[in-house]
């Protein structure tokens, strides 16, 4: 019993990286239905942004959260605006291809310039390293940390997707972008900051991975934008809830097959379990099936 | 039947003559192992991006996971030739990859293709993941060591001829009926499975035939370079198939060979800049896009065929105006 309740919390800070990851995707698979494979790439450049600012600014964890979700943010608009938005009537094929050159164009400019070395993040301070016992199970501060930051982000994105002007606009573009138009909604503003929204979530997410595995390198992004793409393919794509539901369920199976002593598999198993959903249920847990029209 | 004969002979004749010139000239030892490698590497990704064309080209069918039926390629014909190092063994593990390739393609193809584009890009993706996770995790493949000292029997008669063959099978693959219905499968599924064509077929035929050759492509990996791993076969390199099949033209399988030639002989120059490669492949990806998503041919071919023009218009004037359309016909043919 406590091993499993160790088991779920290790998944829950695993799972809660990988929500904030797929976070980012659905919302731009919602809005413009692009697989941004840029998007892991994003992440890794957040993990690098708060690097340097941990050891070369000696600034500290928060202050270097929040500078990583502002660069992000920028990059991620900087993307869209450069790479994607001269395609927006491009085939979807041609918008893909581009994600992908965009990612590898991060992946090697990164390497390009800190080296293809693993680097390892600066010593955080004593109150984020400690842990505690609570009924037989230890939960590491930085769990705490992690699961906390990511469920406050969290509630930020559901409280401007819900109840602000700007939120609306990103809803209605995502039902519909022609009417949404027509109703005086800046089409191509909104679109902007729906990349802007994942890329600092996914900025968010780097800083805690760097925290929680301690090792970055310039193609980190690649296996994690992956497994939380499909995270977000399992909750339903396009979906908020999903992206959460996905990405703790991702995190959850790939910790207990490591419990298992399988570690060397969990990769295969969660495209595995990609594959079985979009033979099953291509549009996810939560989504609707929509027909397809001529 | 004449008529065909010379057509055929246009075509042959410049063939034969390049397989004899390089022939000549190995034996001569002008050309030397450091440029018979580079020859290799353009040949294997010839057959890879003309087999990659026909799935995402000409079906419009995006794979993400063509790297993974090469590795079957790879891994079944070096655990055959390893076992009987002869022709015959090379030439059974080639076959046998290809087949396997297939299967699997099948095995995949068949749940999976029922998905639209960008699904089933991903699928194919973590379908090529798994299979370099389970080659990762086997001992008869020997893990991340990989498998070395393969039997090397890919000379430059071999690697010539099973390039010649695919395209020329793929090619003809493409005028049959069959192709033509991958083709409207591309053009527009409801059109055309509303016109009769059994559209999953055609996208799983494609599918199949396309990793058939990935995996003899392997083989010929295997064979020529004598040393395999898994992470040979990881994303980065379907991604680098993919380049040259856009860079080629998505539809054009002389732009694909052009597209094989050309970066292999960019990335032979960039040998000592890795990182740069990559660099300028990604941005060539994003560049190509934006102002030439068509890639440099477009869906136009050239083809030794262009050669039957020069002997045909003297006397095919007069019809030459009537038949534009049987003429346009044979400008397509590739080989």
């Amino acid at each position: 019993m406590g091993e499993f309740a160790q088991q779920v919390i290790n998944g829950l800070s695993l799972g809660s990286i990988y929500a904030l990851i797929a976070l980012g995707y659905t919302m731009v698979y919602g809005i413009i239905q692009l697989i941004n494979f840029a998007h892991g790439d994003v992440y890794m450049v957040g993990a690098y942004v708060g690097y340097f600012s941990m050891t070369t600014l000696r600034l500290g964890f928060f202050e270097s959260l929040l500078i990583a979700m502002v660069i992000c943010m920028v990059l991620g608009v900087v993307i869209e605006r450069v790479a994607y938005k001269p395609l927006r009537n491009s085939t979807r094929i041609a918008v893909l291809i581009t994600a992908i050159g965009v990612s590898l164009l991060l992946e090697y400019t990164m390497m390009f310039f800190v080296g293809a070395a693993v680097r390892s993040y600066p010593p955080l301070p004593d109150y984020l390293t400690g842990s505690f016992q609570v009924g037989g199970v230890t939960v590491g501060n930085q769990q705490v940390l992690i699961i906390g930051v990511s469920l406050l982000l969290m509630a930020i994105l559901q409280l401007i997707v819900r109840r602000t002007r700007v939120g609306r606009a990103m809803r209605a573009v995502s039902q519909d972008a022609d009417a949404a138009r027509l109703m005086g909604i800046n089409v191509d503003n909104t679109i902007s900051f729906t990349f802007a929204l994942g890329s600092a979530l996914a900025g968010a997410a780097g800083v805690l991975v760097g925290v929680y595995y301690n090792s970055i390198n310039p193609l980190m992004g690649i296996l994690p934008g992956l497994k939380a793409f499909v995270a977000a393919v399992f909750g339903g794509i396009g979906l908020i809830p999903g992206a959460l539901i996905g990405g703790f369920f991702i995190g959850g199976v790939e910790t207990f097959v490591s419990a298992a002593g399988q570690s060397l598999y969990k990769d295969a198993v969660v495209f595995g379990i990609l594959i079985a959903i979009l033979i099953i249920k291509p549009t996810g847990l939560l989504g609707r099936n929509v027909k397809e029209k001529v | 039947m004449k008529k065909g004969l010379v057509s055929f002979l246009v075509k042959a004749v410049p063939l034969l003559a390049a397989w004899a010139i390089v022939l000549v000239l190995i034996n001569a030892g002008i050309v030397t192992d450091y440029y018979l490698a580079t020859m290799a590497t353009i040949c294997i990704n010839i057959v890879l991006a003309v087999s990659l064309n026909l799935i995402t080209g000409f079906t419009g069918q995006f794979s993400l996971g063509h790297a993974g039926f090469m590795a079957i390629g790879a891994y079944t014909c070096a655990m055959v030739t390893m076992a009987e190092p002869s022709v015959l063994g090379f030439v059974g593990g080639l076959l046998g990859g290809g087949v396997l390739a297939a299967l699997v393609g099948l095995l995949v193809g068949l749940p999976t293709l029922r998905l639209r584009g960008d699904y089933l890009a991903i699928a194919t993706l973590g379908m090529a993941e798994i299979i370099r996770i389970i080659l990762l995790n086997q001992d008869a493949t020997n893990g991340a060591a990989g498998l070395s000292g393969i039997p090397a029997f890919l000379d430059w008669n071999w690697m010539f001829f099973l390039t010649v063959a695919t395209v020329w099978i793929i090619a003809n693959f493409l005028h049959s009926s069959q192709g033509r219905a991958c083709i409207s499968v591309r053009e527009d599924e409801i059109a055309a499975e509303s016109i009769g064509v059994h559209t999953v077929r055609s996208k799983v035929l494609a599918f199949m035939i396309g990793a058939f050759f990935a995996g003899i492509a392997g083989g010929m990996y295997a064979s020529y370079f004598y040393f395999i791993k898994p992470d040979l076969f990881g994303f980065l390199k379907s991604v680098d198939i993919l380049v040259i099949v856009v860079l080629g033209g998505l539809g054009s399988l002389s732009g694909s060979i052009i597209a094989a030639i050309l970066l292999a002989l960019i990335s032979t120059a960039l040998q000592p800049f890795p990182e740069l490669r990559m660099i300028i492949y990604s941005l060539a990806l994003v560049v190509i896009m934006i102002f030439r998503p068509q890639g440099l041919m477009g869906s136009r071919e050239v083809s030794l065929g262009v050669l039957n023009r020069f002997r045909r218009r003297e006397p095919a004037v007069a019809t030459a105006s009537a038949a534009p359309a049987i003429r346009r016909d044979d400008d397509e043919e590739v080989v």
